[in-house]
């Protein structure tokens, strides 16, 4: 695993992908700190990492497109694969190195609140905890892009894939608000998602059968509880929705000043869950 | 050793191995013969952990290289058919990585490194970015990456594509050398590198494993025969008269009669060369042997009328005539095309159109 992560930390920086990622934060996150905090006379770091997140759909594809596509292309994965390392210590030693990257960025970060204390009074607590949140936000989204990284040989595919998914995370909160409250409005979206998992189901198995029982079990089970207990169905697709976007988490910790250990809890979770996916989508690669 | 059973695999639809089982013993030099798609690589991906099968097992000196695969995989090393390199490393660093990863300490790996650059003459260009080296030392990076830290098993796929005639030579001595404490496993649908390097030959055709055997047992055991091709200044009477009356040949057919010189072809018995006793007698008639040339059955002969079997036999299940009846037929025709070329690489053209034609 310390191979691995050697030579991937490594590499980042000799094919630049690293270091742009860095400038690329770093670049905003001194235009926005000067607007906000030092032209603002904002004493709150936390309010311009708010509008710096956005440079996550950006630089985190940059970042994450190399880690599994080009290996592909290149069929070094033939390599990674006859190792004795091991697919899910390849994966760590990738993603290891990806965080590295990105907590290099938030160190410098770091110094923001400190230089703002010298001219005011700062809240470090409120600084620092909204900059760790950022960090696993990070984290979370490298996680995601990994895995993304996996389903194609092309890097370029791969980093708008990511940089798509990332935005649609980002507008989920806003998309949900189009979605009625109604019982019968989350019944249908619910049904929707059912035959959305069935297809993908058949994508990555091949096996109809099997993606028609899971996208029918699915639905009967929306149905029935849409007749058993309809006020439950009620608005529960658009707080799904609010539910799964990682940025909102982040406000709660930037705008509201509250260290929200269930936002911890689930971009730990985020991460977990991405990182298993993408050893088992390299594990299932040699099966085809 | 490995033992492979009854390995299937499947891409889709496409059956590309029809239950392949091998195994194959330690410290010997074995080669993966068969032609392009037979099947070769994609044996040697699923040997290495590299694939999974369809169905079928593989066990690495006891260890089944999906269940235990970091203990089964420790004792291969792997050159795929496109060297695994990454381009913005330099060879020594690329190797250091690769030793690291298959869990290499600080001291063997240094010697290590040091040891296979210099086995594989890397040291002039240790320290160049991959990317900027030539095809030969890229594959030589390979082979350096597969025999690091010494594993029992080397595997190479197609290891001298793409290397100039000394660097093949280079290799091949380093394989040979590689053979005397390991296993090496090497693929090729080059005959005279396999028959030169190996000592064992496992010949796939179409996902079958046709035969495998030693090149010596494989020669003689599936015909072991001798041919003789001359041409003779007479008439056909009296070289009849004379061929008739010798001791040793076993068959013999005028392939052409034109003007005063006869071409024949005889069918000599394999146990003695022969042609010493032909001279003297046809001196002795005053018969004057204008050309004369032997032939023995090659590997490569061996390896076509194999494969040209399988390929047949693969049509006659589809068209369910019984296997025995084709497998004579191919053997027939392979006859037939030997006969009728001189030198093996007229052969092989005129299997393959004879195939064609009767597709």
């Amino acid at each position: 695993m310390f191979a691995q992560y050697k030579k991937e930390l490594k590499s980042y920086f000799c094919n630049m992908t690293g270091a742009v990622f860095i400038a690329l934060v770093l670049i905003l996150t001194g235009v926005f700190a000067t607007a906000y905090n030092f032209k603002g006379r904002y004493p709150m770091f936390e309010l311009a990492l708010n509008q710096i997140v956005f440079v996550f759909f950006l630089a985190v594809p940059i970042l994450t497109m190399r880690s599994f596509a080009e290996e592909r292309s290149t069929k070094t994965d033939q390599l990674l694969y006859s190792l004795p390392l091991g697919m899910p210590r390849i994966v760590i030693g990738k993603y290891l190195a990806m965080i590295t990257v990105n907590a290099l960025t938030v160190l410098v970060m770091c110094l923001y609140p400190l230089i703002l204390g010298r001219y005011g009074e700062v809240n470090y607590l409120m600084s620092y905890s909204a900059l760790l949140a950022y960090f696993l936000l990070g984290c979370a989204l490298i996680a995601i892009g990994m895995f993304i990284s996996t389903l194609t040989e092309s890097q370029v595919i791969s980093a708008v894939i990511s940089c798509g998914v990332f935005i649609l995370l980002y507008f989920l909160p806003a998309i949900s608000d189009f979605i009625p409250d109604s019982a019968s409005a989350s019944l249908i979206c619910f049904i929707l998602l059912a035959v959305i998992i069935g297809l993908i189901i058949y994508q990555f198995i091949k096996n109809s059968t099997v993606s028609i029982t899971v996208t029918v079990l699915l639905s009967c089970a929306c149905v029935i509880l849409y007749f058993v207990k309809s006020e439950l169905m009620e608005g529960l697709f658009p707080s799904l929705l609010q539910h799964l976007s990682l940025f909102d988490r982040l406000y709660t910790f930037s705008s509201y000043g509250i260290f929200d250990v269930t936002g911890i809890v689930y971009y730990l979770t985020a991460i977990c869950l991405f990182v298993y996916f993408t050893v088992r989508s390299m594990e299932k690669r040699r099966l085809s | 050793m490995i033992e492979a059973k009854n390995l299937v695999k499947r891409y889709g639809t496409n059956e590309a191995l029809h239950g392949i089982s091998f195994k194959l013993e330690d410290k010997r030099i074995y080669g993966f013969l068969g032609p392009n798609g037979a099947g070769k690589s994609t044996t040697m991906n699923i040997i290495t952990g590299c694939l999974a099968p369809t169905d079928g097992e593989v066990t690495v000196n006891g260890h089944d290289i999906f269940y235990e695969a970091s203990a089964a995989k420790k004792c291969i090393g792997y050159l795929p058919e496109q060297p695994p390199l990454y381009n913005d490393m330099t060879p020594a660093e690329y190797l250091l990585y690769v030793g690291r990863a298959k869990g290499m300490k600080k001291e063997a790996l240094e010697n290590g490194v040091n040891d296979v650059i210099e086995r594989t003459n890397l040291t002039p260009v240790a320290d160049r970015l991959i990317k900027n080296l030539s095809k030969g030392y890229r594959q030589r990076v390979g082979i350096a990456q597969a025999i690091l830290g010494d594993p029992d098993i080397i595997i190479l796929d197609e290891p001298t594509v793409g290397l100039d005639p000394k660097q093949i030579i280079e290799i091949r001595e380093l394989i040979r050398q590689l053979g005397e404490d390991h296993t090496v496993i090497l693929s090729s649908h080059i005959l005279t590198e396999i028959s030169e390097v190996c000592d064992y030959v496992v010949i796939i055709s179409d996902g079958y494993v046709v035969a495998s055997d030693t090149i010596e047992n494989l020669t003689t055991m599936f015909n072991g025969r001798a041919f003789v091709d001359m041409t003779v200044r007479a008439d056909k009477q009296k070289l009849s008269q004379t061929l008739d009356t010798f001791d040793g040949i076993l068959s013999y057919e005028i392939v052409s009669d034109e003007g005063r010189d006869i071409h024949a072809r005889l069918e000599v018995t394999p146990e003695r060369d022969v042609r010493e006793d032909i001279f003297y007698k046809f001196a002795e008639q005053r018969l004057p042997i204008i050309a004369m040339s032997y032939e023995e059955t090659t590997l490569e002969k061996v390896f076509l009328s194999l494969t040209a079997e399988s390929t047949d036999t693969a049509a006659a299940d589809g068209s369910e005539e019984s296997e025995d009846s084709a497998e004579s037929d191919a053997v027939e025709e392979s006859e037939k095309s030997d006969s009728d070329g001189y030198s093996p690489i007229f052969g092989a053209d005129n299997v393959s159109e004879d195939e064609g034609g009767n597709e």
